[in-house]
């Protein structure tokens, strides 16, 4: 990631409360403050301008704890097992991972590190370190910087397909062998429920919670 | 001016990353997004700040055309070797759905159909149709199109279904000579094409819609 050397010139900040900009269609916006359960969308193309922010801060670190619990079960124990005349394989996201870096298919294993494990978690980690310090309305240190990075993650993780491949794999393993649902599996079901209860979370209030001069 | 004003018209800009709306000049040329000079800086994110996105219809052909070129291989060659005791059977994506139809789920063979086959035709053709169109200028069914950007940003990455599929088999059917599953070079293929698209999707600027040559409502 990089960022431009010369610091902005000849741009005035509006009020970033006053004005809102549609990302997908360039329509100016005035902000209105949102009652519960509103959404605001873009009268020209359709694309959702905002919404009302039902969860609190404390409430958005309690859920991403949540969330990191739930990751390491989730990589931990074995995802579910294939038995076959007596003899049982189990596996868990590394050793697949490994397994398919040993089968000549490295670039599926780098894909599978990155939106399985690695960008999950440096999205959870970078969520929660921010959100700590926004609790006590506070910039955390590096706030600007793991902002980007967290806008640039975004859609790179890949938990909640990975969760339906499982299924399908399970569906198509049951033919030929005995499948046993291993802990790994309802570990990953309670990731993707948590996965769709942030996706309705814009990060970007913290931009307008904090104060610019406690970075 | 009409009731829905553009920030281009207004001379302001909108963050794509923090979404904070800043004053500008009309027609600066170092927020065009062509590449050249481009050095405005977000002054609460810093991150670049352009009208639009850098060379949006060339880097979105360019990534749109290699993930066709690598969807090719990716149906042609099979994805994953089932060997048992004297048999060997290669599977194709499309194989793999035929075979769920028949033996397994139909639901389920549905599901991967729509993954695995549907999305990437669709986005092929959508994101085809969206820079075709707005490099005309066309002001045909824009809401519609705008609609169908949000589509194929959504539902892009689940294609990554079927890679996953064969990773975790891959991983799990290991019993010695009995049965053993491999993956093939199709199942490479297809995981490059997935990123490819994903890339493609989010290099094309959905504010090109609605540039054209008469951008009032």
């Amino acid at each position: 990631m990089a960022f431009p050397n010369h610091p902005a010139r000849r741009l005035n900040t509006c009020s970033s409360d006053a004005l809102l900009v549609c990302e997908n269609c360039d329509t100016v916006y005035r902000r209105r403050p949102l009652e519960r359960g509103e959404v605001a969308s873009c009268a020209r193309c359709g694309a959702e301008l905002d919404r009302h922010r039902a969860l609190t801060v404390n409430a958005l670190l309690a859920l991403i704890l949540t969330a990191m619990i739930v990751f390491v079960q989730a990589n931990v124990w074995p995802i579910f097992t294939l038995g076959l005349n007596g003899q049982f394989n189990a596996t868990t996201l590394w050793g697949m991972i490994v397994t398919m870096w040993q089968q000549d298919a490295q670039v599926v294993s780098v894909l599978a590190a990155a939106t399985l494990f690695f960008f999950p978690m440096a999205k959870m980690l970078v969520m929660g370190w921010l959100l700590w310090f926004a609790r006590a309305g506070r910039r955390a240190p590096g706030f600007a910087p793991l902002m980007v990075a967290l806008h640039r993650i975004g859609p790179w993780t890949m938990s909640e397909v990975f969760v339906l491949g499982a299924l399908v794999a399970i569906v198509k393993a049951h033919q030929f062998f005995e499948v046993i649902a291993d802990p790994g599996i309802y570990a990953y079901g309670a990731l993707t429920l948590l996965i769709t209860i942030f996706s309705g979370v814009d990060m970007r209030q913290l931009w307008e919670q904090t104060p610019e001069s406690a970075t | 001016m009409n009731a829905l004003p553009r920030a281009i018209d207004l001379g302001v800009i909108g963050c794509p990353v923090c979404g904070l709306v800043c004053r500008t000049l009309p027609g600066d040329a170092q927020l065009d997004g062509d590449g050249v000079d481009d050095d405005m800086a977000c002054p609460r994110c810093h991150s670049y700040l352009r009208r639009r996105k850098t060379n949006s219809y060339a880097r979105t052909w360019a990534l749109l055309i290699a993930g066709f070129l690598l969807y090719i291989p990716a149906n042609v060659l099979p994805i994953m070797r089932t060997a048992s005791i004297g048999d060997i059977d290669d599977n194709t994506i499309i194989s793999g759905v035929v075979e769920l139809w028949v033996k397994g789920s139909p639901d389920l063979a549905v599901i991967v159909f729509t993954a695995s086959i549907l999305v990437p035709m669709l986005k092929f053709l959508a994101l085809g149709t969206l820079l075709i169109s707005s490099q005309r200028g066309s002001d045909w069914a824009r809401p519609q199109r705008a609609k169908l950007y949000r589509l194929v940003e959504f539902i892009g990455y689940w294609s990554m279904l079927d890679v996953f599929v064969v990773a975790l088999l891959t991983a799990l059917v290991r019993f010695s000579v009995l049965s053993r599953v491999e993956p093939l070079p199709g199942v490479i293929f297809f995981g490059l094409t997935v990123v490819l698209t994903m890339l493609a999707s989010i290099s094309f600027d959905p504010r090109l819609i609605w540039d054209g040559r008469n951008t009032d409502d």
